[in-house]
């Protein structure tokens, strides 16, 4: 494995895409073969089976690292592959099932758990360990993270609350707001399409474009917002080093580029409100305003909450837009700058740098508990 | 989710309510697209103008005074940043990002088609466990993963993986890869299993009844009636990864940065060569934009049925 990813590297960039998609796509098809083999009925296919349930994994163990202890290679493959294949063999809905499963679902299955569940108690672990990792210190992560004194753990969880308390609700709000305005006027599209556009550009992109907008300097001024300043009489701030209002300002990259997300979403909740609904209130003589207040926000309420939802984790896990516009000085730190911040310091923090991961996953939590009961509702 | 079922009435209710919109509320709308317009066409605008104009006046000056040079671009992809120039990073962007969504969309079409037409025990649970690990926040993974593949893995002594190789960070993609792969997998399983589910059950199981196996059947069947679905994703997973900063920072270095990190770098060390920044930062989201205007539809389509990046 080793040796072909550094062939792979010695290739030029642009041929190792065809390259690396055109084997991957080998192996999904030489999967797709065995799924379509594996259930046949028959003596011969009884082999076959027993083939793929030990070949397979003995094939990836060679592959990925046991080159050196061949011994172990056959008694690990054997043992998986055998386990399964005796499964498989019992299985009461028929011969080849239970193979065909494990090969569809394993390939992805394997890498949400080498991936995922374990890095993440991997990263749970260390919280609660010293830098080096191997002596536990129980809860003095934690305490460093809220300990006034503490180099920026204290700071960036206030920060962090701060903003998923209010980029999300502005980005909704004004969404909302623009989404309704805009409803069958008759530039549309082409005013959608403006709010939109910041979707597509990277955090980085954005924070850029506005710290251009943001800059300060002595005589003339170049950006925008301190220029109205000046046009207004007033003198040039350096926006992006006072606090607290260097980190609204950030927020505000946050919420510009997060509007569009919650327009085109609330937009199409708003178009799919029955008109009768409508009709009805306005022969009541509910005025536009009293119809907005009291039939289409009661009824994509649920809408509102997922834009507001969606949102709001990406709030808790921002990273970029400190990393370009101030990495984390003037008191602008967020746990999810803070968290890479300690683990690139010498010597890397782990524990420091796992609490505050920690911390992430703890808020986000309710937000995702809450999609997923919905998501569980629905299916039943 | 109940965005989904938005997205499917939006296309039936096309009918008459009356327009919540005035004259008023025309331009206020106006208003907010102006303000939220400006900053870019600010950049834009300056990215065209010779480098002492941009540090010395305001863009606004442009319209009475307009000199426009396309050296900014010129000496921005030649530009050599940690050893790399712009150019150069824009095709690490690109070769970062195509296998970056065409693996983890395989991967989950496959356990999307099992979890949505093979009957097993505990599918409702895997289902929801994997939608529940969209849960995990990036930052959670990156140490680990980082140990993983520089460290390999030891298990009672024996090394069952060797790691990606021990230089890994200094030559390939391979690291960047495969931690995009596994972020995408929870909401990419999602998406897809929600498409490839609602594939009518008779015509499945007509194709069984003529012999088809669950091979076949996801080939010729579920992969092309997916084909929508796939296209919203693919655009989603292309645009998340070309912008990613947070995994480019952590598993690429020097040769193989992508365009977002380099930039990010150029942002702190150049912060003040404004000809460096504004050209740069135009050439990384013109990729990003241009698929973004010529897939519009697909890309709202895929919004609306939730894919929202967790």
């Amino acid at each position: 494995m080793q040796g072909f990813l550094a062939w792979l590297a010695s290739l030029p960039q642009l041929v190792q895409i065809p390259v690396v998609i055109a084997i991957f796509l080998v192996v999904v098809g030489f999967i797709i073969v065995l799924i379509e083999v594996a259930p046949r009925p028959g003596k011969k296919y009884t082999w076959v089976r027993l083939a793929i349930a030990v070949g397979v994994p003995v094939a990836l163990l060679a592959a990925f690292g046991l080159q050196k202890s061949v011994a172990w290679v056959f008694l690990l493959g054997a043992g998986l592959g055998g386990g399964l294949f005796w499964l498989d063999a019992r299985s009461r809905k028929g011969q080849g099932r239970l193979i065909q499963l494990a090969l569809f679902t394993s390939p992805a299955l394997f890498l949400l758990v080498v991936g995922l569940v374990w890095p993440t108690i991997r990263t749970m672990v260390s919280a609660f360990m010293d830098k080096s990792g191997n002596r536990f210190v129980g809860l003095d992560n934690f305490a460093w993270v809220f300990s006034a004194g503490g180099s920026g753990g204290l700071t960036s969880l206030i920060n962090t609350i701060i903003w998923v308390l209010v980029a999300p609700v502005l980005a909704t709000g004004i969404g909302l707001v623009y989404a309704l305005w805009v409803d069958r006027s008759r530039a549309e599209k082409l005013l959608k399409v403006l709010i939109f556009m910041p979707m597509a550009v990277s955090f980085v992109g954005a924070s850029i474009i506005f710290k251009f907008f943001y800059d300060y300097r002595q005589g003339n001024q170049i950006g925008l917002l301190n220029q109205i300043v000046v046009f207004f009489g007033g003198t040039p701030i350096n926006w992006l080093q006072g606090y607290p209002l260097n980190m609204f300002l950030m927020i505000a990259i946050l919420i510009w580029s997060q509007t569009g997300f919650a327009m085109v979403i609330l937009s199409a909740a708003i178009k799919s409100v029955p008109a009768e609904l409508i009709e009805a209130a306005q022969i009541d003589g509910a005025s536009a305003f009293r119809r907005f207040i009291n039939v289409i926000i009661p009824t994509i309420r649920p809408t509102i909450i997922v834009v507001w939802i969606t949102i709001s984790i990406t709030s808790l896990k921002v990273y970029d837009i400190i990393a370009v516009t101030t990495a984390g000085f003037n008191n602008t730190s967020v746990l999810g700058y803070e968290m890479v911040r300690q683990f690139s310091l010498f010597p890397p923090q782990t524990g420091h740098s796992a609490a505050l991961a920690m911390l992430i996953f703890i808020l986000v939590i309710p937000f995702i508990a809450y999609n997923a009961r919905n998501l569980s509702r629905e299916r039943r | 989710m109940s965005i989904t079922s938005v997205a499917n009435s939006t296309r039936r209710v096309k009918k008459t309510h009356k327009a919540l919109s005035s004259p008023w509320a025309t331009a206020g709308a106006i208003l907010i697209a102006v303000v939220w317009t400006v900053p870019t066409f600010g950049l834009f605008v300056s990215s065209f103008r010779p480098a002492a104009d941009i540090t010395t006046s305001g863009w606004w000056t442009f319209f009475t005074n307009p000199n426009v040079t396309l050296n900014n671009y010129a000496q921005t992809l030649d530009f050599v940043s940690s050893g790399v120039t712009i150019r150069q990073t824009l095709v690490n962007s690109l070769t970062i990002t195509i296998p970056a969504a065409v693996i983890p969309i395989t991967l989950a079409l496959l356990i999307a088609y099992a979890l949505a037409w093979i009957d097993f025990r505990g599918r409702h649970v895997v289902f929801i466990a994997i939608f529940t690990l969209q849960i995990v926040p990036l930052q959670m993974l990156l140490v680990p993963l980082l140990k993983l593949y520089t460290g390999g893995v030891t298990l009672a002594g024996v090394q069952i993986f060797s790691g990606l190789g021990a230089n890994s960070l200094g030559s390939g993609f391979a690291q960047v890869w495969i931690t995009h792969t596994m972020s995408a997998l929870p909401l990419a399983t999602f998406m897809l299993h929600n498409a490839l589910a609602t594939i009518p059950g008779e015509v499945m199981e007509a194709a069984q009844i003529d012999g088809a196996g669950h091979g076949q059947i996801f080939l010729r069947l579920a992969l092309p009636l997916a084909v929508p679905t796939i296209a919203s994703y693919a655009i989603f997973q292309f645009l998340w990864v070309w912008n990613d900063l947070l995994i480019a920072t952590i598993f690429t270095s020097g040769r193989n940065a992508p365009i977002t990190k380099t930039l990010a770098d150029l942002s702190g060390v150049y912060g003040q060569q404004w000809y460096l920044l504004t050209a740069g930062t135009f050439l990384a989201i013109i990729v990003p934009l241009c698929v973004f205007f010529a897939l519009q539809r697909f890309f709202v389509r895929g919004l609306l049925a939730g894919a929202t990046k967790g």
